[in-house]
């Protein structure tokens, strides 16, 4: 019991911040383009990430499902 | 000879589109951004080589391209001009046309979904790890102790989570309604709250997964939802882009001025220049010209025109400039006209209930009933108001329709899917459940049921001598890009070789060639063999030194599967016909190869007409149209299609897009959108079972947590397994008939 105490809380902090995370990649625009990411990343000419995050961020949600 | 055969809109048409979308993102100083769709784009290849061609544009700062979407995202420096971004893109093989405007912004409600179902889901999880604990028997100060822990997880989830669900039914009741979000609100917070009574009071049961666990699954089916759900968008816009911007008129003195299209009045004369739209319905004084009429006719080739004719607003004069006799004011002109049908039947498609509404609108009060009655029955044999409450409240956890709210859109997602691969855009789900209801097909002709590609009419192409006029026409033809041209070095299989230096083309009339000492012409009719009167139907003539030789004519080759398609849509029950705004002749051409029933010259205003016509017989009507001529039947039919090669208007107005050239495509959709609505009645079954095995055992006061659990996560489980089953290749052999 005194070890479920601090580990089950413990637990579900750390969830917690799997949680902060993917709600953080969401906002990011980091599913918006799921296709592409699969594809650009055989591309070796780019070592950097693109520089447009406000352009990805406009594609975001357009995908009629 | 100069024919635009293609039935899109023109590459200048949507370069002229893509300066009216593009807009200066917020902040971004001097630089200009537009969306463009380029629907080819299909691999990692086509990615690269569209970012890279756009990005190498002068003036170009960025191109970012969304695969998903097949859409790119161009940021250029402001300038006068936009570049050439759809030029460049036809040039490599990737035909584009700039987004609408209303698609543009981000769908904040779909993120905002998407966070809820986030917290719902890390919620929900975690309580449930915490209840297995309680279900298996901890001892009551861990009990206690999980408890606590789980009310401390739900109170921020409950608050969060559930506000999509609070908000819809707030909004119902204050009008005075309800709907499926009021028992579903009612459920979860009476829900909490008795789990924090209980808990208070050190007690054996809380609902905390209950509560948290029921938000995650309607939250599933409420994004899923979402997405099956079109924005709202309308063609009207569009066809208000066909109005010319301002007209010209001839004042008595011979001065020319610009006068806003209100201010033109009958009798007024009207200069109208070659590339220009005819800005009210107007005569021709004088001039010879050639219009593309395909906003009357759906036919995009060229049709002569000359004094006296009448031209209808939105006719794009192509050839010379033509001064014109207004007829009408502009409010009613053809195109007002067509304006105004277009925005009844938009405003007439917002009628249609789907079934989840439907089925909600009967079920709520059903759920409130049986709660309410569950209450009133145990306080009147004598419970306790502690006792009565707390078993409504378990019936109203039970009764809570997860499951139904996950049958519908899991269905519609997985059918979309499947439709996507095939290659079939559904822009909104309610139209498979319109597409399921039809029995009627309604067709528009070219470029529909035929591709705008012209065929030749030839008898027996293959036996022929080596030097007939045919081969002698087919070598001339094999040397020019035009469509005619095309057909007839198609029709033939052993062309003579004419060799290249012989042929020079005069644009506008044809080919001539030097053939053995003699010049052979092939082109239109009265330039091949300017002393021979012709047959009005013969589209080309072949000629040597001015004698005709022979005369060619074309008829429209049917689009792939048309035969078939028909057939199958036939063999399915539904009444197939074919209405068209093309010349009788034509039509019935088509329609006996076909076998349909037709009606040709229709005007858009007549087959309208025609549709409500069907619908007064109590006809539910598919329309498969392309042009802007049945942009008004696309959006007044029950449910329509438009192939991906439609003007920007039909596929606006149509509910669902076949990409592939085949009509196959029709019937695909039609069995797949049958088979998705047994699937959700299956589901609506399944779900109103497992209700209707635990309500009883709620009612009588037997529920446990644990029981609540078991029952809504394996009803939403089997109704996700349902759905998923028309996602199986196999269905495809299984389902027909």
């Amino acid at each position: 019991m005194a070890d479920a105490l601090f580990l089950v809380p413990l637990a579900v902090v750390l969830s917690a911040a799997a949680l902060i995370a993917f709600l953080w990649s969401l906002a990011d625009g980091q599913y918006d383009d799921l296709a592409g990411a699969a594809e650009r990343v055989i591309h070796e000419d780019r070592e950097h990430p693109l520089p447009g995050r406000s352009l990805r961020n406009d594609i975001a949600g357009q995908d009629g499902g | 000879m100069s024919l635009p055969l293609d039935q899109a809109p023109s590459i200048a048409e949507r370069a002229r589109d893509l300066a009216f979308f593009s807009h200066r993102p917020a902040g971004a100083g001097a630089s200009r951004r537009a969306e463009l769709v380029v629907p080819s784009m299909q691999c990692g290849a086509c990615l690269r080589r569209v970012e890279t061609t756009l990005s190498a544009l002068p003036g170009v700062t960025q191109a970012r391209v969304n695969l998903s979407t097949k859409r790119v995202i161009v940021e250029w420096r402001d300038a006068d001009h936009p570049p050439a971004l759809i030029e460049t893109l036809d040039e490599i093989g990737f035909p584009a046309h700039a987004a609408e405007l209303g698609d543009q912004h981000h769908d904040a409600e779909l993120s905002a979904l998407m966070r809820a179902l986030a917290v719902a889901a890390f919620a929900s999880s975690n309580i449930m790890l915490l209840s297995f604990a309680v279900w298996f028997g901890a001892d009551p100060q861990t009990r206690q102790y999980f408890h606590l822990l789980s009310g401390l997880i739900a109170l921020p989830t409950v608050l969060y989570a559930g506000q999509v669900f609070y908000r819809s039914a707030w909004s119902a009741l204050k009008h005075g309604r309800t709907n499926m979000d009021v028992p579903i609100s009612i459920g979860v917070t009476l829900t909490f709250a008795l789990s924090v009574w209980e808990t208070m009071q050190h007690g054996r049961h809380a609902y905390f997964d209950a509560a948290v666990s029921l938000l995650f699954f309607l939250l599933i089916g409420r994004t899923l939802d979402h997405m099956m759900r079109a924005r709202a968008r309308s063609a009207v816009a569009g066809i208000a882009r066909l109005a010319a911007p301002c007209a010209t008129v001839i004042a008595p003195n011979g001065s020319r001025r610009d006068i806003a299209l209100s201010e033109v009045m009958p009798g007024m004369l009207l200069i109208v220049a070659a590339g220009q739209r005819v800005p009210v319905d107007a005569r021709i004084v004088s001039g010879t010209s050639e219009a593309d009429c395909s906003l009357v006719s759906g036919e995009s080739a060229p049709v002569p025109v000359s004094t006296g004719a009448e031209l209808q607003a939105g006719i794009l004069n192509l050839a010379a400039p033509l001064t014109l006799q207004a007829l009408r004011p502009s409010s009613q002109s053809f195109l007002a006209e067509m304006t105004r049908m277009m925005e009844a039947a938009e405003s007439g498609r917002g009628l249609y209930r789907r079934i989840a509404d439907r089925a909600a609108a009967l079920y709520a009060p059903v759920v409130h009933a049986a709660a309410a009655l569950t209450l009133v029955g145990w306080l009147a044999i004598g419970a306790s108001l502690h006792q009565a409450l707390t078993t409504a409240i378990a019936v109203l956890i039970i009764t809570c329709p997860c499951a139904l709210g996950l049958a519908v859109p899991m269905v519609q997602v997985v059918a979309a899917g499947r439709l996507f691969r095939k290659g079939i855009l559904v822009k909104d789900g309610s139209s498979l459940e319109r597409l399921r209801e039809i029995d009627t097909v309604v067709f528009d002709k070219t470029g529909t049921l035929t591709v705008g590609v012209p065929e030749l009419l030839w008898p027996n192409p293959e036996n022929l001598e080596e030097n007939s006029a045919l081969a002698v026409a087919a070598g001339m033809a094999s040397q020019s890009g035009h469509p005619y041209s095309r057909a007839i070095a198609a029709a033939c299989p052993q062309p003579l070789a004419v060799r290249a230096e012989a042929l020079s083309e005069q644009a506008g009339y044809g080919l001539e060639a030097r053939i053995d000492g003699a010049v052979f012409r092939l082109g239109r009719p009265g330039w091949a063999a300017p002393l021979h009167a012709v047959d009005p139907q013969v589209s080309v003539a072949l000629s040597r030194d001015d004698k005709p030789l022979a005369s060619f004519r074309f008829r429209d080759r049917l689009r792939g599967g048309a035969a078939d398609a028909i057939a199958d849509l036939k063999g399915r029950g539904l009444a197939v016909e074919l209405l068209s705004g093309d010349r009788a002749s034509a039509v019935a051409d088509l329609a006996g190869r076909l076998g349909l029933p037709y009606r040709a010259e229709a005007t858009p205003a007549d087959k309208v007409r025609r549709l409500e016509e069907l619908k007064r017989q109590g006809r539910t009507v598919l329309m498969v149209g392309d042009g802007l001529n049945d942009a008004a039947a696309l959006a007044s039919a029950n449910v329509s299609i438009a192939p991906a090669s439609a003007s920007d208007i039909g596929r606006t107005a149509a509910d669902l897009i076949f990409l592939h050239e085949s009509l196959s495509a029709i019937p695909l959709a039609h069995r797949i959108a049958v088979k998705s609505a047994d699937l959700i009645r299956q589901n609506f079954a399944l779900s109103l079972a497992y209700n209707a095995m635990a309500v009883p055992v709620a009612v009588a006061g037997f529920l446990t947590p644990l029981m609540a659990a078991v029952a809504m996560s394996s009803s939403s489980l089997i109704v996700v397994l349902n759905a998923l089953r028309l996602a199986a290749p196999r269905h495809e052999e299984a389902s027909h008939g």
